[in-house]
């Protein structure tokens, strides 16, 4: 097991972990600006994956599908919150839970009667598709730039939150949300602004993930699972925790999932040890939240601590 | 007195609009949404070829959707016999749903064909007699893969399967035939979409081949992800993986792949190429292995019943046992355990006039039969 075998599995685990940040960062912008649980960022994820193949396919052109996909997760976004969301503010958590489960069905159901039932394919641009050698390994340069894509948007992210007007309306607001209201901000605005650049960071994840996967029907909510656990671990409504989240997350899953089996090994007979391995390091992740619950339960960088 | 005459001319009027003859109820449950929906229409798709071709009647078939999920599965398979009265059902695709759903439906007295899923505690310890596999059992043609990469030369594969029955099965299966040494045996998960770490294990393996059991989704992402990422070495498989179905969504990524297979769209029989050619008119795609199947399943069923009548479960039972139909694969007959005995093809996937498809270069195993079958008590 050697150096280039731990550094691709590295490169792939920060790969996994800003993909996942993309998802985590407009989750707890939502729970921490707006108070809200919203189960239906994962349909978000969805809607980019399904418009960007759309588009891709029918103008052979995979970049004028991303930017389709990044807004039309934008405008759904946007829709829902004018609609649904809006209303949800002010009541429980429960209620939220339902209500956006409630759209999860809507969406789901009305993709596959828009797009049919089979997966959607994209192909990767031939810009970015093939490997590259990085001297200490081969690795594929469709997921480097997945990486390089995910720092960007970190990155810009940073700088919108710490550096612009709506940044410091966005932290006010996760501090106290009637303050700035008493103060002329535009709650309503602001809201929509924030839930559809949550949905547009999902629907990019959902557009640049499509490539090397499927797209199909219920491809968000696996991924909106590890979000939470994200934002749980990171803390709600603290961006540096989504990315600090995800990359422990993205990390571990990976490391646990090509370790666990190995380690197993030495100690039980090869079959067992990569059933049971497998088993295991599908749960890794779970155990790192419940831990991180016991130990810090408001997360490891809470917004508000 | 006078009250009554209507009544009883209503009720006789109804008797008499009833149908003389009972119909048979087919439960056909298989996976029409998400991953596997692909190998789902193509189980409906050769099942209701089968039935239009033949022109009976007399069978109605029920189809549904179970998500791939089992528990749905299980709800399904009990409205259908409770509310539809279905006396026969098929159509799974899983194992892990077939496991779910078999051993609770034959126990009720309802005859189970299998099109597809073929769990070898089902061939083995808890074989039961109304439990029928018109395709296979699941080692088979990983067992076939396996002898097949010890003719190619291959002396170290890395093996993968994700951690289900019909992967535990694919593995055992392989291993039982090939004799080189492997150089990683991995489970990955069922469902699983990303395989950049399972790609950067075989690409620090040292492996000279790599041998992997990946149905439906799972595959296609595999093979985009690794022409992606630059290992190179040469693939083995069961059919299962690539499969018209799937080289769809594959395209260049499969071209070249060796797999093993019962069928293929090439086989040379009358009944193969009328098959071929009338599901291409009739669905503007070819058919997969999965069609080809469940076009074998409705046959037989629908043989059995030209000879006894469904109600009469020992006849119906013997008649299916004869397994007196013309199948697409040429000879069809049943092992004790009542799965098939038959000849497993090498297969390379090709481009033919734009699309990917397979093309028959050698015979694995002439008339194989499952091992399993030894436990089997019947």
């Amino acid at each position: 097991m050697g150096l280039s075998l731990i550094f691709e599995q590295l490169l792939n685990g920060v790969q996994f972990g800003l993909m996942l940040f993309l998802m985590s960062a407009g989750l707890t912008l939502v729970f921490g600006v707006m108070g809200l649980i919203n189960l239906a960022h994962g349909s978000l994820y969805m809607i980019g994956a399904f418009v960007c193949a759309w588009v891709a396919a029918t103008l052979d052109n995979f970049w004028l599908g991303t930017i389709a996909g990044i807004a039309a997760a934008a405008a759904a976004g946007a829709l829902i919150e004018m609609t649904v969301i809006r209303r949800l503010y002010k009541r429980d958590h429960l209620d939220q839970v339902l209500a956006t489960f409630a759209l999860i069905l809507i969406l789901s159901e009305g993709t596959r009667i828009l797009f049919g039932p089979f997966p959607l394919y994209l192909t990767v641009p031939d810009l970015l598709s093939g490997s590259v050698d990085l001297g200490i390994t081969e690795y594929s340069l469709y997921r480097l730039a997945l990486i390089v894509a995910g720092l960007v948007v970190a990155l810009g992210l940073w700088a919108l939150i710490a550096r612009t007007r709506l940044g410091i309306r966005i932290r006010a607001g996760e501090n106290d949300r009637e303050m700035i209201a008493a103060l002329g901000v535009n709650i309503q605005v602001l809201y929509t602004i924030v839930f559809a650049l949550g949905a547009a960071l999902a629907g990019f994840a959902g557009a640049m993930v499509g490539a090397i996967q499927s797209v199909q029907v219920g491809m968000g909510e696996p991924v909106l699972i590890l979000a939470f656990v994200v934002i749980v671990i990171g803390g709600v409504g603290s961006i540096k925790g989504a990315m600090v989240g995800a990359l422990l997350v993205g990390v571990i899953d990976t490391m646990g999932r090509f370790l666990l089996p190995r380690a197993l090994g030495t100690v039980m007979e090869t079959a067992a040890a990569t059933g049971m391995g497998a088993a295991l390091a599908s749960i890794l992740i779970y155990l790192l939240m419940a831990a991180v619950l016991i130990w810090r339960p408001q997360g490891l960088f809470p917004a508000n601590g | 007195m006078k009250a009554h005459k209507p009544f009883a001319a209503a009720t006789l009027a109804f008797a008499m609009a009833l149908p003389a003859q009972a119909e048979t109820v087919v439960g056909l449950i298989t996976t029409l949404s998400g991953g596997g929906a692909g190998i789902g229409s193509d189980i409906r798709d050769g099942f209701m070829l089968a039935m239009q071709q033949s022109g009976n009647t007399d069978v109605r078939v029920v189809v549904e959707d179970d998500g791939q999920r089992p528990e749905t599965a299980v709800q399904i398979a009990d409205r259908m016999i409770q509310s539809e009265g279905a006396q026969i059902l098929t159509g799974i695709i899983w194992s892990n749903v077939a496991m779910a759903v078999v051993p609770a439906v034959t126990a009720q007295d309802i005859f189970y064909i299998s099109p597809n899923a073929g769990p070898s505690p089902l061939a083995g310890a808890n074989c039961h007699p109304n439990y029928f596999n018109a395709a296979w059992q699941n080692d088979t043609l990983h067992e076939a893969a396996g002898q097949h990469a010890n003719t190619l030369g291959y002396a170290n594969t890395f093996i993968m399967a994700p951690n289900y029955p019909a992967g535990t099965d694919a593995l055992a299966g392989f291993k039982r035939y090939y004799t080189g040494t492997l150089a990683g045996e991995v489970y990955t998960q069922l469902g699983q979409t990303d395989y950049a770490a399972e790609i950067a294990q075989i690409r620090a393996s040292g492996a000279d081949s790599v041998f992997l059991f990946l149905p439906g989704g799972m595959g296609i992402s595999f093979m985009r992800q690794y022409e992606q990422s630059g290992v190179e070495l040469p693939i083995i498989s069961a059919g299962f993986s690539f499969d018209q179905d799937s080289l769809v969504g594959m395209g260049s990524a499969a071209a070249g792949v060796i797999n093993t297979a019962q069928w293929s769209p090439d086989l040379d029989n009358a009944a193969n190429q009328a098959f071929v050619a009338s599901f291409q008119e009739a669905y503007g795609r070819l058919p997969s292995i999965y069609a080809s199947q469940s076009f074998d399943t409705a046959n037989l069923i629908l043989s059995a019943l030209g000879t006894a009548d469904v109600t009469d479960a020992d006849a119906f039972r013997e008649a299916l046992r004869a397994a007196n139909f013309t199948s697409v694969r040429g000879d069809f007959r049943f092992a004790p355990n009542q799965h098939p005995i038959q000849r497993v093809y090498v297969r390379e996937v090709v481009e033919v006039d734009g699309v990917f498809t397979n093309r028959i270069t050698g015979v694995a195993f002439e008339e194989h039969q499952d091992i399993h079958g030894a436990n089997c008590q019947m």
